[in-house]
């Protein structure tokens, strides 16, 4: 899909999210473990934004950043409010409460993010009853809509959580997300702790629902083939950083980044008669601690070049349209567009 | 096909855990075989009984699991002689007969390498401990050499130095390795992994992966591989096994599985699982419902009230395998008019 002429949602400039470690009694700080580190990107109105990488690169904390769950330590989050961009890491208390019925967050385990003690009921009051809808016939017509949505008979409500399945635990989250009416849904690995029969029903519901309501996702998950079925735009995120950001269909069939190339060939593929070749990263993720100088990834990398060790490559484009690469093997190779 | 050529020759196992006073039928009439230097997967969602299917034949189950066989047959072949062994008559679960064989003849990968590490004990240590259990009058030092040899099969790097770290200090994909060391010190033919990778990156389980294809192409291993991962099972099987509620419901060769899939679950499972490369506005396939509670099964097919073929007879009676080629068996009533096999 075409990124111009698309209402921007975030404008995301310089974020920064470090953690600091602290030694001794003083809790002097030694460091800093960068989790998002200087990530820079516009999320538009009604896409799809998948954010992959492998564990530890900082994909969880970057979407809980943007919800502003995590304090950033520098950059700002610009959120639109109707054509007016406001910058939420400035908000006070009452214009955060404010911020959050238009972006709500759905978790990854199912199984611990509804209260067991607490009846579905009350588990979905609770929002509306916070957010001052004081009326309870009202407050029960906008449960019984979402629940509706994700295909849940209204009478579930008075039932406890251990009495349903993994996948309709993972509904009921997304629907008392859905219950203000949010603008966007930040998914945090919405499907790792579900089977794979049960996988699919919910990855499509997401999709009815997003269609039906003009939601913008933000889709985090480790496995690129899940994220490429939801996905209109993929970014790559490697030890807090961007390597790569592409149009979904873009990303698989023109890898640019080697890491986002390493990625796609460690997939397996269930299909016997076109067994790929594979591209096997040597080591680990590095530490984010200590991180390499230069490139983050340049230690595994298959290409590795003397400006990798002392230059950390800007994300620019390259190629077709809104493709961002932050590579040096690109240097030098940029489209005309860039900012 | 002969003792040679077939590692372990499963027979109608049934396993039965005792819950309240209620007993709860998790495996029932699971037959397979492994064939020698070959990978089986054995595939299924969670809570299919295929973890439960491979604790029954190393004898891990708890004290409230009754396990029932035909025929748990162990072919061990030693300097090119067979040595039989029927695991289902050995009685005592932990006795010496079953404490012999787990090691040098058959053992096993677990899911978790976080938690099938202990924390205290130095890796080493947790590797040599098979190899000292097994062979009586082996020196420590002698010990520590053949774990550092291991160290250095697997690719874990400064093996001198890492033999006496503990687990917190190794990465998942390393503390992996470290739990494969485990399984392969006392060099047993039989390698039973259970979903060795889900808890890792894909770039790690690509490396893992590589690692047991590896190990079993120079030294012949067998390897049975659980998994729900239809992707590992297209790059690393020769034959699978599906199980769904305790039961085998197709068993073939990987070309049996892939290009003449049969079952309708085996299929739904195929399809429902998003590929890299689908097209845009290409929908997954999904199976309605979820997995039925084990307690509250009713006779019929197990898989009738989510399936999209299912028929009047389906709910009637257990259905039988069917051999619709050779090696390849379904369950399913599609299929009656091929010969029976059980």
């Amino acid at each position: 899909m075409s990124t111009e002429n698309k209402e921007i949602i975030f404008k995301i400039r310089n974020l920064q999210t470090w953690f600091p470690i602290t030694k001794g009694f003083m809790k002097k700080v030694v460091g800093h473990v960068k989790a998002v580190d200087d990530v820079s990107l516009d999320v538009y109105k009604g896409e799809t934004l998948g954010i992959v990488g492998e564990s530890g690169c900082g994909k969880s904390t970057f979407g809980k950043t943007v919800m502003m769950l995590e304090k950033p330590t520098g950059g700002q989050v610009l959120f639109n409010y109707d054509g007016e961009y406001k910058d939420i890491t400035k908000f006070n208390k009452e214009e955060m409460f404010e911020f959050r019925k238009k972006v709500q967050m759905v978790f990854q385990d199912p199984y611990s993010a509804l209260n067991p003690q607490k009846k579905i009921y009350s588990s979905f009051e609770e929002p509306l009853k916070t957010h001052g809808i004081t009326s309870q016939e009202e407050r029960e017509k906008m449960m019984q809509r979402v629940l509706k949505m994700v295909n849940i008979q209204p009478d579930y409500l008075l039932r406890y959580p251990h009495e349903f399945s993994g996948g309709q635990r993972q509904r009921l989250c997304i629907a008392r997300a859905l219950e203000v009416m949010p603008e966007v849904l930040i998914c945090d690995e919405p499907v790792s702790a579900l089977d794979v029969s049960i996988q699919a029903q919910v990855l499509n519901l997401m999709k009815e629902i997003q269609q039906e309501l003009n939601l913008t996702y933000l889709f985090i998950a480790h496995d690129l083939s899940v994220v490429q079925y939801m996905s209109d735009r993929i970014m790559v995120m490697y030890l807090g950083k961007i390597v790569e950001v592409a149009d979904s269909r873009a990303l698989y069939e023109e890898p640019l980044h080697p890491y986002t190339k390493a990625l796609l060939s460690a997939i397996p593929v269930a299909d016997i008669h076109n067994k790929k070749q594979r591209q096997i990263l040597e080591g680990e993720v590095p530490s984010p601690i200590h991180k390499p100088s230069g490139c983050a990834f340049r230690n595994r990398c298959p290409h590795c070049m003397d400006i990798c060790k002392e230059q950390d490559p800007a994300l620019r484009y390259h190629g077709k349209e809104g493709h961002m690469v932050a590579c040096h093997l690109y240097d030098g190779k940029e489209s005309g567009d860039s900012e | 096909m002969d003792n040679k050529e077939i590692i372990l020759n499963v027979e109608k196992l049934n396993t039965t855990f005792i819950s309240d006073r209620k007993e709860i039928k998790i495996v029932k009439d699971v037959s397979f075989q492994v064939r020698r230097g070959k990978t089986l997967a054995v595939v299924g969602e969670s809570g299919c009984g295929k973890s439960v299917t491979m604790n029954s034949i190393m004898r891990f189950t708890g004290k409230n699991a009754i396990v029932k066989a035909d025929s748990i047959q162990y072919n061990a072949l030693k300097d090119g002689k067979v040595t039989e062994y029927h695991l289902e008559s050995i009685k005592e679960p932990n006795g010496p007969e079953m404490r012999a064989l787990r090691g040098p003849d058959m053992s096993m990968v677990f899911q978790d390498p976080m938690s099938s590490l202990n924390p205290v004990y130095k890796v080493g240590d947790q590797v040599a401990e098979g190899l000292l259990q097994h062979n009586k009058g082996m020196k420590k030092d002698e010990a520590r050499q053949k774990v550092l040899e291991m160290f250095r099969k697997l690719g874990i790097p400064d093996p001198e130095e890492r033999i006496d770290c503990y687990p917190h200090q190794f990465s998942g994909g390393m503390k992996q390795r470290v739990v494969i060391a485990i399984a392969m010190i006392c060099n047993p033919e039989l390698i039973i992994c259970d979903e060795p990778t889900t808890a890792l990156d894909v770039t790690i389980q690509a490396q893992i992966m590589d690692l047991l294809k590896e190990l079993q192409l120079k030294e012949g291993k067998s390897i049975i591989l659980i998994t729900h991962n239809m992707g590992l099972v297209a790059e690393m099987a020769d034959e699978v096994c599906v199980m769904y509620m305790g039961r085998v419901v197709e068993f073939g060769s990987l070309e049996d599985l892939f290009d003449r899939t049969s079952h309708p679950y085996t299929r739904a499972l195929l399809r429902s699982v998003p590929v890299l490369g689908l097209a845009d506005g290409q929908k997954l396939e999904t199976i309605p419902g979820a997995t039925p509670n084990p307690a509250d099964l009713k006779g019929g097919c197990e898989f009738a009230d989510r399936c999209s073929e299912c028929m009047e007879r389906c709910r009637e009676k257990t259905i039988p395998m069917f051999e619709i080629s050779p090696g390849h068996r379904v369950r399913c009533l599609k299929f009656d008019s091929y010969p029976e096999v059980d």
